[in-house]
């Protein structure tokens, strides 16, 4: 027996286990004097286990297809050239060459592109999800050094590359600003985020800073850093008739299929995308100019199109986190109660986009101070569109905070663990909101004593062995729980001998997240029946409502919305059962799911399985397709997932160099669905923490404004010899204004890593770092 | 990838004769050729593939070894006579790339690897010298990190990538090299140019010449070896700065020893000014870092880089403590 | 001229250019094998040739003429995956899977180089067996990237399986 077998032998035991006890329906919201979803009180079922992938298979097989894998008849391979000038115009074009190269089918410039509509820029409409509100390959501007200026399609993807690099371009530049000093010169303005200030301020902060006995005042900086997925952006896509089909690699899969319905003018339906497995996002595997133009070339050329991006391509037209600049200041009392909290900073972004790198998001709610400044101002720069990227905001902005902290630590005197705890707020310091779910200080007490936090050297530089000073340091994460609105959820029941099968489908992304393993979980449990009797349909849009994978919120919307339908279906199930059930007369709200059908909640004999209502009703099959509710619950709450870090590192004192030679994070993130999958998700931001701290940096030539390291062999990310073994654990204590008491994990990992590091290496070593990333010249 | 004519030498004699033609390219593992090659920094019209000429690991006359140019990187690190006779040639290439690339890569391309300037690599976006000679330097102000400090040019400030190249500017190694002039030997030394006014040439090789051998001289003292690699992470990056030494000694005196950095020139660099310094020194601490700064004396650092002086005084007097001290070789 | 992939017979292609990388993927529709940066720095391309792990994207196919190629489609026997693979599920060592087949691949070749007596450049004597330990394998499969972050899942699972043998 394979070890899957085994998996699922022991799921399905597990399952049987939990069928003894009836799940009634989950509340439709999270409103004050609402009750809990009832998942949260079943504590033997599915939900928690370590359930491994269902997509498992296809994956360590080779056989799951991404976008650049699908194929078409008759299908030619793009392939682009890029800009090398950050602003201008394209003065002469010569294109000849290319057009008479060997196997080329199409050379496409904005001279003979199809007209198209610049995409909604993300955050402008519903369904808006461009990179900014720049049009594509439709003039001869010139924004940014990297900017695709055409297009070469040919039979093979030799042929096209090729094609490509014999296009001639002259540029007529024009004055353009590419360093942050030409940025900050030209003006600084408040940040808007999603049409918001990112500015709160409460009482006197620099007045209560001035007069605190003690205080730190630091400037942070981190730089631009790239997601570097694994998987290179591509798309595989054909006109078939006036439909657009589109195979993707995409994190949004139904807002891309809107917004290139707009582009090219076409109804939403039009509009075919689907991305069932994506070689990783974390926030770059959305719309960008190449699914744009490729579209376009296909139309011109009306063959089907495979474009897959250069790993270069990749750094010239995706964009990144963008820079930052923080000031955190903090001033306390001798007991170390903060008196004044100030975070505030530039993040740089371009005129034509919308992210400002909101940094200050995870200081609203952290810590309590009568007295805070959050600020954001933005400076433009004539770049690539920057984008969010893994906790935009949290992940630079705790890296500031929480070293801050560190600082304050050392000035007071006071354990970095208890001054934290010392500054527990007991609601939203900014809002004013009770919190659903706050228990980091559990987070905190047993990521302590399970890292052995006591055996920390009280002061810097006290640890050696050999040539390796060792030290440890903690810092605490922290990301907010959203639902955004838009998601559906379609349950279909169809008849397979005595039983059923569950199609679950939602317009959701799977990157690896483990999204499709966790909601056929969940809905294995809502509808009693066993794991492998559902299927998951996602990625495809095609399904109906909008799911992004972004914002570490989509399992919380599916869940909303797989509730809905499930209500629904029930309802359904009901009028299906009739007169001759034993369900007859009973409502909605009278009945659970077990064993494969409804019961009556206080009278479990009274059953009736889904085959047998569906046999009796003559029907095949049942479905149910509802909305998730709106999130009310966040009006009605302060909403967070919340983590505790510990470091230990070793920095060489010959070199420099820093290793981390352990790490636990001590998650607070309200229920956990699948221990497998999740662990995973804790560990892999933190690895991206690491790198983050350590390692990572775009390097942008503040000269010319391009890109001087578009390789994995010169942007550097952890290698396996970086990465230690990481321990991972977490309270598991439900939030009960949230659908089955859980919040996202996806992007609580990656925050307050980098500030763990830093004050690690300056526990092993006396110097403080403050701009990321600590390069071992920083430390010799 | 610019179209090009591909061919297999049959032997040398046919390599030599194919490689006698404009515009060639040996290729051996092409671990940096064909990535050149789609990155369009080389675009050859043929390319003469020569890494399945017989490539052997053998005793030489002299008692050294003599290594085929077309072995792979991987099996010179696994022989058991480099392991136990010249382990910082083991260490050294263990220490570069990957281990897929070093089952690739051979001897003789490891040797012609060119720089990870990533102006160098930008050929569409960037000036570079040694890729387009008289285009200017766009790496002197720019991202200069992994560039050199040592000996470089106002035309070129790139640096050789290779780890073996150091072991092996160390060990005293023999080029040998056959070409339309024939056959000749090269002290590892000369193989390697400084930039000077014409950084496009990284070597003394002619055009169509050929590296058919590298040969080991008999270096009793190299049994105390070893390569250190300091680097931006633990593993599968290129060297910031890197160490390779051998050192003997006689009682508390170092009696003879070979030093070579990487990360620090053009070209693998020997260190000549501290061997001379520390050569019949007693053995301190103080002693290392002298001599590292008298080799160090006349560096010029730039924006990003001026950490590699110190960063290679620490690492040179870190190997000679553990070498001079008789721990873990 | 031809290539033996996963035992059959394939031919060349015409264009020089091509590589075994692009080959695989486009001409014989063996996707398995993954591209992820085309530069020789990721390790998603990793296939065995002739046992030996290399990069399809840094190898012209023309130049592996005659050679075996494994690629991740040619691992399990039928329907029973390898048990690496199926520890790979078990250890959770993937996320998006992207980089899963080169590490999968690798990991083969790993532990035949650690059998054959090839030492690492962390290995503390070049002359002794070879033991695999955590930090070892670390080191031998550094040349393939993992962005999700699944390190300690890929490395646990070989642990449990390939290198079990000559573990330390």
């Amino acid at each position: 027996m394979s070890i899957v077998d085994t998996a699922k032998q022991t799921a399905q035991g597990l399952m049987q286990g939990a069928l003894e006890k009836l799940v009634p329906l989950a509340p439709d919201s999270w409103i004050p004097g609402g009750v809990p979803d009832p998942l949260i009180a079943r504590k033997h079922g599915l939900i928690g286990s370590p359930v491994s992938r269902l997509d498992g298979r296809l994956k360590v097989t080779g056989a799951a297809p991404f976008a650049a894998e699908y194929r078409f008849d008759n299908m030619v391979y793009a392939a682009l050239t890029y800009a090398t000038i950050a602003r201008g115009r394209i003065a002469a074009l010569e294109t000849a060459a290319a057009e008479a190269a060997p196997g080329v089918v199409l050379v496409m410039t904005y001279r003979n592109a199809p007209r198209m509509a610049p995409p909604p820029a993300f955050g402008s409409s519903p369904g808006g999800v461009g990179p900014a509100d720049l049009p594509i390959l439709q003039d001869d501007r010139i924004h940014w050094n990297g900017q695709p200026i055409a297009c070469v399609l040919a039979e093979t993807q030799e042929q096209a590359d090729h094609a490509a690099a014999l296009i001639a371009i002259t540029y007529a530049e024009e004055p353009s600003t590419t360093s942050l000093t030409g940025a900050k010169a030209n003006g600084i303005e408040q940040a808007l985020f999603m049409g918001q200030k990112l500015l709160n301020e409460i009482g006197d902060p620099e007045g209560a800073l001035a007069a605190a006995p003690y205080r730190v005042d630091q400037v942070y900086r981190t730089p631009r850093h790239s997601h570097n997925p694994i998987e290179p952006h591509a798309a595989t896509l054909a006109w078939i008739g006036d439909e657009l089909v589109i195979h993707d690699a995409s994190q949004m899969v139904s807002q891309q299929a809107q917004t290139m319905a707009d582009v090219f003018g076409l109804k939403a339906e039009q509009v075919r995308l689907t991305s069932p497995y994506v070689g990783g996002g974390f926030g770059s595997k959305g719309l960008w100019d190449h699914q744009v133009i490729a579209a376009a070339a296909a139309k011109l050329s009306g063959r089907p199109v495979r474009i897959a991006l250069s790993r270069e391509g990749v750094y010239r037209t995706v964009g990144g986190r963008t820079l930052t600049e923080q000031r955190v200041a903090i001033g306390a009392d001798a007991d170390g109660r903060f008196q004044s909290l100030i975070h505030t900073g530039l993040a740089v972004m371009t005129p034509h986009n919308a992210m400002p790198e909101p940094f200050i998001l995870g200081s609203r709610a952290t810590y309590a101070a009568p007295n805070i400044l959050l600020k954001v101002e933005v400076a433009r720069m004539n770049m690539l569109a920057n984008t969010f990227m893994r906790a935009p905001g949290e992940a630079v902005g705790t890296f500031a905070l929480e070293s801050a902290i560190d600082e304050l630590a050392t000035e007071l005197g006071i354990d970095p663990v208890e001054l934290r705890i010392r500054n527990e707020p007991d609601k939203d310091p900014i809002s004013g909101l009770p919190f659903s779910s706050r228990h980091i200080v559990e987070a905190w007490r047993q990521g302590a004593a399970r890292f052995g936090w006591d055996s920390r050297a009280p002061a810097p530089a006290m640890r050696q062995e050999g040539e390796w000073r060792i030290g440890m340091g903690c810092a605490t994460g922290t990301y907010p729980y959203y639902r955004m609105p838009g998601a559906e959820a379609r349950i279909t029941l169809t008849r397979d001998g005595d039983g059923v099968r569950a199609l679950v489908e939602v317009a959701a992304a799977e990157m690896g997240m483990g999204t499709s393993t966790t909601t056929a979980i969940v809905a294995a449990e809502r509808l009693g029946l066993p794991l492998d009797w559902v299927e998951v349909g996602y990625g495809d849009s095609a399904i109906p409502g909008a799911i992004m994978a972004g914002g570490s919120q989509q399992t919380a919307a599916i869940g909303a919305a797989v509730i809905a339908a499930q209500g629904a279906l029930v309802a359904e199930l009901l009028k299906l059962a009739g007169n001759d059930s034993p369900l007859a007369g009973l409502s909605v709200d009278e009945v659970g799911c077990d064993a494969g059908g409804l019961a009556k909640l206080d009278e479990p004999a009274r059953r009736e399985s889904y085959a047998s209502i569906l046999a009796r009703a003559q029907r095949d099959s049942v479905s149910a397709t509802r909305p998730g509710s709106p999130p009310l619950e966040l009006m009605h709450w302060s909403m967070h997932s919340h983590s505790a870090l510990f470091c230990e590192v070793r920095v060489n004192a010959v070199t420099g160099e820093t290793r981390v030679s352990r790490f636990l994070g001590s998650f607070d993130c309200g229920r956990i669905l699948n221990a497998k999958t999740a662990a995973s998700q804790f560990r892999g931001g933190i690895i991206m923490g690491l790198g983050m701290a350590l390692m990572e940096e775009t390097q942008f030539d503040e000269r010319n404004g391009r890109i001087m390291n578009p390789s994995l062999a010169e942007y550097h990310v952890p290698v396996h010899l970086d990465v230690p073994e990481i321990d991972v654990i977490w309270t598991d204590i439900p939030d009960p204004h949230t659908p089955m008491g859980a919040h996202g994990v996806g992007e609580i990992g990656i925050t307050g890593v980098a500030a763990a590091v830093a004050n690690a290496i300056y526990n092993a070593t006396g110097t403080r770092v403050r701009d990321l990333p600590i390069t071992l010249d920083r430390l010799l | 990838m610019t179209p090009f004519d591909y061919a297999r030498a049959t032997d040398r004699a046919d390599a030599l004769r194919q490689g006698a033609a404009t515009n060639i390219a040996f290729l051996g593992g092409g671990t940096n050729l064909v990535d050149l090659m789609r990155e369009r920094v080389a675009s050859p019209a043929r390319v003469i593939d020569v890494s399945l000429l017989p490539g052997a690991i053998e005793d030489s006359e002299g008692g050294g070894l003599m290594i085929g140019a077309a072995v792979r990187n991987t099996a010179l690190a696994e022989h058991a006579a480099v392991r136990a006779r010249y382990p910082m040639l083991s260490r050294a290439i263990l220490a570069g790339a990957s281990a897929q690339i070093r089952n690739m890569a051979t001897v003789g391309g490891n040797l012609l690897q060119r720089t990870r300037c990533t102006y160098f690599y930008d050929v569409e976006g960037s000036r570079c010298n040694k890729r387009a000679p008289g285009s200017g330097c766009d790496a002197r102000d720019g991202f200069n990190r992994i560039h050199a400090v040592l000996g470089a040019s106002e035309a070129c400030v790139a640096t050789h990538p290779s780890d073996m190249c150091v072991a092996l500017a160390a060990l005293d190694a023999i080029v040998h090299v056959e070409g339309p002039g024939g056959a000749r030997t090269l002290p590892f030394g000369e193989l390697h140019r400084l930039p000077g006014d014409a950084p496009d040439r990284d070597t003394v090789l002619a055009p169509g010449e050929l590296i058919t051998a590298v040969e080991l001289p008999p270096l009793p003292l190299a049994a105390r070896s070893t390569y250190r690699k300091v680097r931006d992470r633990a593993s599968y990056a290129f060297a910031l700065v890197s160490v390779a030494a051998a050192v003997e000694m006689d009682g508390d005196r170092i009696a003879d020893l070979r030093i070579a950095f990487g990360g620090v020139a053009h070209k693998p660099w020997r260190a000549t000014r501290a061997e001379a310094a520390l050569r019949g020194a007693t053995a301190s601490a103080q002693a290392f870092r002298d001599a590292a700064a008298a080799e160090f004396a006349d560096a010029r650092p730039l924006r990003d880089n001026g950490f590699k002086p110190a960063l290679a005084t620490r690492t040179l007097a870190a190997v000679l403590s553990e070498l001079t001290t008789g721990e873990a070789a | 001229m031809s290539l033996i992939v996963n035992g059959l017979e394939v031919p060349a292609p015409a264009d020089a250019r091509v590589s075994l990388l692009d080959h695989l993927r486009e001409g014989m529709h063996l996707t398995g094998t993954k591209k992820g940066c085309n530069q020789g720095a990721c390790g998603a391309c990793t296939v065995l040739v002739d046992g030996e792990r290399i990069l399809s994207c840094l190898a012209l196919a023309v130049q592996y003429d005659g050679r075996r190629i494994t690629t991740i489609e040619g691992l399990a026997d039928g329907d029973a995956l390898h048990p690496l693979q199926a520890a790979f599920i078990e250890h959770d060592g993937f996320q998006c899977g992207y980089c899963t087949p080169g590490q999968i691949c690798s990991a083969i070749g790993m532990v035949a180089e650690a059998k054959r007596g090839v030492p690492s450049h962390i290995s503390p004597d070049l002359t002794a067996e070879v033991r695999l330990s955590r930090e070892e394998i670390q080191e031998r499969m550094s040349g393939n990237l993992c962005r999700c972050g699944a390190h300690n899942g890929i490395i646990d699972a070989i642990r449990g399986t390939v290198a079990a043998e000559v573990g330390a």
